[in-house]
């Protein structure tokens, strides 16, 4: 679809100052409202036309929903925290490093300025046929353009497509999982709390959603535990270009190391499967070893196991395993 | 729930406050014949479909105030409006420019309270009550140059320039945060913004420049 040089289609505007008046529009517009947080996503879909919801209920004027405060000896981050303020923060910084390198490395500086955590753990994916507005599977129609003989799809799946090969964009997103974050959901039921692995459904469950967030349904916090704070951390984006760019993969790893021994450790990773992905299998191969070249390289074989590239991103499959490997060595990214 | 309404019914309050604020009705009248003309006057600029759109049920036009360059301006804007569509063709202000609409330029790089931004991606009403500041408001009013603006004449930073507006906001931005920035950390503030002629070489010396006008005083 060629680009639209156009306004937007009208739609009603709500600048809510609380989350109770937002969740109230949301649990009244249903599936005709729009959440607005930052907008960097938003307004590529309500531009291009490809959704045209009634009602945009913006949540910038919220507050509440834009703090970040100490909690259960960790730290609780307000979903409309922008990015470059998560990045700035000093006690994210402090204790939380890895998250705050992810979020330093999302777009462009003024994406990050605008751009919030919420609205990064939460964006749509981009495969371009989706977004392009084609009836794939994700849009409720019966194909998957991407994986088709002639199909563009160097930037997709390689680990645990189902129908849908497309990947999940967010940079912030393999950090949390990293850290065992929680994400505060608020709703028409009340308030609930996910594993931040948990927050992220792959199509194999729901196709038509990047998240566990239903019509009503509003991402509110995260939480970091106290359990990573100080860890040794390690991130890093591998992209085209340096500014700008979604990830072809990236990691996320925290390591606690005693007695030169690592007494546990987490490795996620994005940009490879529909979902952030926790490999547990390279945890295992980590876990209560000493960090040699050796256990490196292994955790870097067993992140790759049961990969099936398609027609034009088997490069993602040795640039994950050597992400991994040179998050266990501890490289600088 | 009854204390959020639309935001047509916002600006009402806002244009209220700004009566209330000691403009005379026949100032406030004149501001919305203003406001009026200029939305026919850019009527061409936009498709024919997105006038009648524009007239549709739930998108009504009011008034709102913003606060662009120091000075307050009362403008009819839609709820679905970007901040860069209201700038260039509701204000006047066209040194703002609109290049890619999607993020991925810079071209339309302004500071809302000091921090560099894409108009193209926000709305107008998100910015309602904050500092806007265009390339329009950075000479003084003697006509000097701002300290960036002079570099760019300086050294000749730009060929064809559509991307100058924003690169010089962004700028602006940098020195404010970092005075005295190194041609890497410059290059790493203004990596937000794209020049199709790849002119980037002297777009940097502009940076190192300006910053050291700036710091000179």
């Amino acid at each position: 679809m060629a680009v639209i040089r156009d306004m937007m289609p009208a739609f009603q505007l709500f600048q809510p100052t609380t989350t109770d008046e937002a969740l109230g529009l949301l649990d009244e517009y249903r599936e005709r409202a729009w959440v607005l947080a930052g907008g960097l996503d938003s307004f590529d879909w309500l531009k291009d036309r490809v959704k045209r919801p009634a009602a945009v209920v913006d949540l910038g004027g919220i507050e509440a929903l834009r703090a970040i405060r100490p909690a259960a000896g960790g730290l609780e981050i307000g979903a409309m925290t922008t990015l470059r303020e998560v990045g700035r923060h000093a006690d994210v910084r402090d204790r939380y490093g890895l998250l705050a390198d992810a979020a330093d490395l999302v777009a462009s500086p003024q994406i990050r300025n605008q751009g919030t955590l919420g609205g990064n753990l939460t964006q749509d994916t981009r495969c371009w046929y989706y977004r392009d507005g084609w009836n794939c599977y994700r849009a409720g129609g019966t194909i998957c353009y991407a994986d088709t003989p002639t199909a563009m799809n160097r930037e997709h799946c390689i680990i645990g497509a189902s129908r849908c090969v497309a990947v999940n964009p967010s940079d912030t997103a393999p950090a949390l999982v990293a850290l065992d974050a929680e994400m505060e959901i608020q709703g028409g039921g009340g308030t609930r709390v996910v594993a931040a692995e948990d927050y992220f459904v792959g199509p194999d469950v729901d196709i038509m959603r990047m998240t566990v967030l239903e019509p009503g349904d509003l991402l509110t916090a995260v939480r970091l535990p106290e359990t990573w704070a100080g860890a040794r951390f390690y991130f890093e984006k591998s992209r085209d270009r340096q500014v700008w760019d979604f990830a072809l993969a990236s990691v996320a790893s925290a390591v606690k190391i005693v007695n030169g021994t690592v007494e546990d450790v987490r490795i996620a990773v994005n940009g490879v499967a529909p979902t952030p992905l926790r490999l547990r299998a390279s945890e295992d191969a980590v876990r209560g070893r000493q960090l040699t070249e050796e256990v490196a390289a292994r955790a870097g074989e067993a992140a790759v196991q049961g990969v099936r590239p398609l027609h034009h991103n088997g490069f993602k499959v040795a640039l994950l395993r050597n992400l991994v490997t040179r998050a266990v060595r501890g490289d600088e990214a | 729930m009854e204390d959020v309404r639309p935001v047509e019914d916002d600006c009402q309050a806002g244009h209220m406050q700004a009566a209330q604020a000691g403009h005379s009705r026949r100032n406030f009248i004149k501001g919305v014949i203003a406001a009026g003309a200029s939305v026919s006057a850019s009527s061409y600029v936009f498709k024919e479909g997105a006038v009648a759109r524009a007239q549709a049920p739930g998108a009504v036009e009011r008034l709102v105030t913003l606060t662009v360059n120091g000075r307050q301006r009362r403008v009819d804007v839609l709820p679905q409006e970007t901040l860069a569509t209201t700038l260039r063709y509701k204000l006047g202000l066209t040194g703002t420019k609109i290049g890619c609409d999607r993020s991925e330029c810079g071209a339309c790089t302004v500071l809302v309270d000091g921090v560099p931004q894409y108009s193209c991606s926000m709305l107008t009403h998100q910015v309602r009550g904050r500092a806007l500041q265009t390339i329009e408001g950075l000479q003084a009013e003697d006509g000097t140059l701002h300290p960036i603006q002079q570099a760019v004449v300086d050294e000749q930073g730009f060929q064809c320039a559509f991307c100058m507006p924003g690169f010089v906001m962004n700028m602006v931005a940098m020195i404010d945060e970092n005075p005295n920035p190194t041609r890497k950390e410059a290059a790493q503030f203004l990596s937000g913004n794209l020049c199709r002629c790849a002119d980037y070489n002297k777009i940097l010396n502009v940076a190192l420049q300006g910053a050291e006008y700036t710091r000179r005083g």
